[in-house]
């Protein structure tokens, strides 16, 4: 026992105190000025950024940005208040009709972030005599929510569908009647891999579970319509929730769910992460409404993919390690040690390339990630660029043996 | 096909193996934190091994109380005899 409420972060801390000085430790890295969705001044450099999730290049673009200075200049800077009370404007609701168009819905209700959305709906469909069912690799947005509900949680194996079978066999057992919830990622972040939907859906429809999809790294970079993986499986009318977030593909901030659920807006009127936090601000609205109508009617997917093939295929080429294989806009080196790994995130910066580093427990089996997420505004002279300084710390730091002979992209 | 406390602690010191990367031994006292290490992932994917060899559900809300290999022995003991 111990007076000290901070006692428990020693083993952090010393993590942290043990991290480089200066402008190579990740945590001190700062915007100075942002040139455009790919580029911006850190350090005094202008530098590549290739992490930032910003899959469309959305947050530049011009019919967006003037959307959201018009609402600006009309509706003020922010709306002070709940949904349920002065927080809902007309655009608001504009913004929900233009979801339910995008995705061919009955409902759709918007919220403050992507981490609010999964928190809201999660906790709040699956109470304490009901099941949440969750991949192994979730988000800690899905994670939280299961705490936050108070319903008994299980989890099965990354993408294992006979997993699935098991634990939903097995609570059924016990319990004939109770409500399942099974929650699934479109596209799982850290290595962009796809959830086998169509198997792991059957599943759950097999044992009367109801299922959400989280599309948040999906919205706009799969589907004929850019509506996710769902839409691309060809699943869409067995989801019973989707949710995602306006921060990746569109470019700004805010969550939603939608749903066909003919009780479903009753949501409004009893989830907390709705109710007691303000709406988004009149701005974002604007700017996020345009966007998913440009994502709709603009087909900005091929240049993300070929995009990230390109760098894909140039990293492993060159003899990296992948945890991807460029059919999603992921990629991410593998890195044996996390020291290692800390250094090279700390070379890359200083070769004017910003990367996430990404280390366990974000990440699945423990691996140290060098992880790109791709834009459809990279260019390839920056997706090279970007091939070149890998290549170069990767020999430097002795990740490569030699400098290989065909380093073509 | 009750079984005794002794025989369920000795099919989790086998799902625990591969765990056990310094190779300590393993009593009902063994704490996962302290004495194997584990992260609360690495204990999460252990309590779904456990799962699985007894065919079991052990709600994930357990988790803060199961400390000690002795703890999840006691679980998976009242979990079976509740079947």
């Amino acid at each position: 026992m111990t007076l000290d409420l901070f006692e428990k972060f020693n083993p952090i801390l010393n993590d942290y105190n043990s991290l480089p000085q200066g402008e190579a430790n990740p945590f001190t890295v700062s915007m100075e000025k942002v040139l455009s969705p790919t580029t911006a001044i850190i350090n005094g450099r202008e530098t590549i950024l290739a992490g930032t999730n910003n899959y469309m290049g959305m947050t530049f673009n011009q019919e967006c940005m003037d959307a959201a200075q018009e609402a600006l200049t009309n509706l003020g800077t922010g709306t002070t208040g709940s949904r349920v009370l002065n927080g809902t404007y007309n655009t608001h609701k504009h913004l929900e009709d233009t979801l339910r168009k995008f995705y061919g819905t009955q409902h759709a209700i918007v919220f403050s972030t992507g981490y609010q959305a999964n928190l809201g709906i999660i906790a709040t469909l699956a109470g304490p005599k009901d099941y949440v069912v969750i991949d192994a690799d979730s988000h800690a947005s899905i994670y939280d929510g299961c705490a936050m509900g108070n319903a008994t949680v299980a989890r099965f194996k990354h993408n294992d569908a006979d997993n699935l079978d098991k634990k939903l066999t097995r609570i059924r057992k016990n319990d004939p009647n109770a409500g399942i919830l099974v929650v699934l990622e479109g596209v799982y972040s850290m290595l962009g891999d796809q959830a086998p939907l169509k198997e792991l859906i059957q599943i759950s429809k097999a044992h009367k579970a109801y299922v959400l999809v989280d599309e948040a790294h999906s919205i706009g970079v799969f589907g004929a319509t850019g509506r996710g993986v769902a839409q691309e499986q060809g699943v869409e009318d067995q989801v019973d929730f989707i949710v995602g977030t306006f921060s990746k593909s569109v470019g700004t901030i805010g969550g939603y769910c939608v749903s066909n659920n003919p009780k479903f807006e009753v949501l409004r009127l009893v989830c907390r992460p709705y109710i007691f936090t303000a709406s988004l601000p009149p701005s974002v609205v604007a700017s996020a409404t345009k966007a998913l109508e440009l994502i709709a009617n603009n087909n900005l997917r091929s240049k993300l993919l070929s995009n990230s093939m390109r760098l894909n295929k140039g990293l492993r080429q060159a003899g990296f390690e992948m945890g991807t294989t460029g059919e999603s806009p992921i990629a991410a080196i593998i890195v044996a040690e996390q020291n290692t790994a800390i250094a090279f995130w700390g070379e890359m910066i200083k070769e004017a390339v910003y990367v996430n580093l990404a280390l366990p427990p974000a990440t699945p089996k423990k691996l140290n990630l060098m992880r790109c997420s791709l834009s459809a505004a990279h260019s390839i002279e920056q997706i090279d660029f970007m091939l070149e300084k890998f290549i170069l710390v990767g020999t430097k730091l002795g990740i490569l043996q030699d400098i290989p002979q065909h380093v073509s992209a | 096909m009750t079984q005794t406390v002794d025989e369920i602690f000795e099919r989790i010191c086998v799902l625990i193996i591969p765990f056990n990367k310094k190779n300590i031994p393993i009593s009902q006292d063994t704490l996962f934190s302290v004495d194997l290490e584990l992260d609360s992932l690495n204990v999460m994917d252990l309590l779904s091994e456990i799962e699985d060899e007894f065919d079991i559900t052990i709600p994930l809300n357990m988790l803060p109380d199961l400390e000690t290999v002795g703890q999840f022995t006691k679980v998976v003991e009242q979990l079976l005899s509740e079947q």
